[in-house]
């Protein structure tokens, strides 16, 4: 489905970025997968992704700096000759109640969660536009559609990446490029075990579907956009939630 | 000179899809030329290989015109 197509994805070490690069590279896709402190996992990774006879390489780069940004996807440029796909993944959590809240705790979320897709989107832009094609996957979360306690600073990144989503979907549309976002609902990572027993049950209980999700739920969506059977959507945000917002 | 405008004319004509003879130095690419500013932004992406330079985008949002162009190309050059 997607036979050498050349793909990078960001945050790929650990969770739903790393079972995204796998499922892309069961697919047949090449990857160059980022990291930003996990460079144990990331290779990892990548050792999984060539034992399936794929390409692929780690690269380590903080998303919120451009200049790291701009070297990391000119390094995958030049070792895959180009770039049909970008997974917008890398994410972090700070939480706290709003009063409770510091800066610092705001800017780290809005710098690598919002910041960090406008500067991969901008960085990867060029290359797609010269290939008159390109596919665009931005993972945003069901909590920016519908907000969440103890979390302003990720609730509004998320709420940022829907809406530059919808803003490069419709810059790049007359270039051949597409850009959707997918907006995960609870999915069993690293990132919400650090989430105490007595939320995850009161989680639970939200989700229709009754199960919390696995990152395979995502990969396989994320599988769905990076592929031609998505090829006459774009602005589109997919909840992947288990119904929890409808 | 001459071999500047003639690469960038060249470069207009096919991706603007305008008639050599409506490249002229002070002809404006979005109000002369029709182009709209994803048009601009290519081009400036075209003469970049074309001239194997990189134009910040600072420099990009100053070239209005063709003669912009020449005049920036040949400044680096």
């Amino acid at each position: 489905m997607l036979e050498g197509k050349k793909v990078l994805v960001t945050g790929a070490s650990r969770g739903i970025g790393r079972e995204i690069a796998l499922e892309l590279a069961r697919l047949g896709a090449d990857v160059a997968v980022n990291y930003a402190g996990s460079e144990a996992k990331a290779n990892e990774v990548v050792d999984q992704i060539k034992a399936l006879g794929r390409e692929a390489m780690a690269i380590q780069c903080d998303v919120a700096n451009s200049e790291s940004v701009a070297e990391m996807v000119k390094a995958t440029i030049e070792q895959f000759g180009r770039l049909d796909i970008l997974v917008n993944n890398a994410g972090i959590t700070r939480d706290n109640l709003l009063m409770r809240m510091k800066e610092s705790e705001w800017d780290d979320v809005i710098n690598t969660n919002l910041k960090g897709v406008f500067l991969c989107t901008k960085a990867v832009t060029r290359q797609m536009m010269k290939q008159r094609s390109g596919r665009i996957i931005n993972i945003a979360s069901i909590v920016g559609v519908s907000g969440n306690a103890g979390q302003a600073n990720y609730v509004a990144a998320k709420a940022g990446v829907i809406g530059l989503t919808k803003t490069s979907a419709k810059e790049l549309a007359p270039r051949g490029i597409t850009v959707n976002a997918i907006a995960p609902g609870f999915i069993s990572t690293d990132m919400t075990d650090e989430l105490t027993e007595e939320i995850q049950q009161a989680m639970l209980q939200q989700i229709p579907l009754a199960r919390f999700g696995d990152p395979k739920d995502i990969a396989s969506v994320a599988a769905f956009l990076a592929s031609d059977a998505s090829r006459y959507m774009t602005g589109q945000t997919l909840h992947v939630d288990g119904g929890m917002v409808m | 000179m001459a071999d500047v405008l003639e690469r960038v004319t060249k470069i207009v004509v096919d991706r603007l899809n305008v008639e050599e003879s409506e490249v002229k130095l002070e002809a404006s690419f979005k109000e002369d030329l029709g182009a709209d500013s994803l048009d601009v932004v290519e081009l400036v992406m075209e003469l970049e290989d074309e001239f194997d330079m990189e134009i910040s985008d600072d420099d990009a949002e100053k070239i209005v015109t063709v003669g912009d162009a020449v005049n920036y190309i040949q400044s680096v050059l």
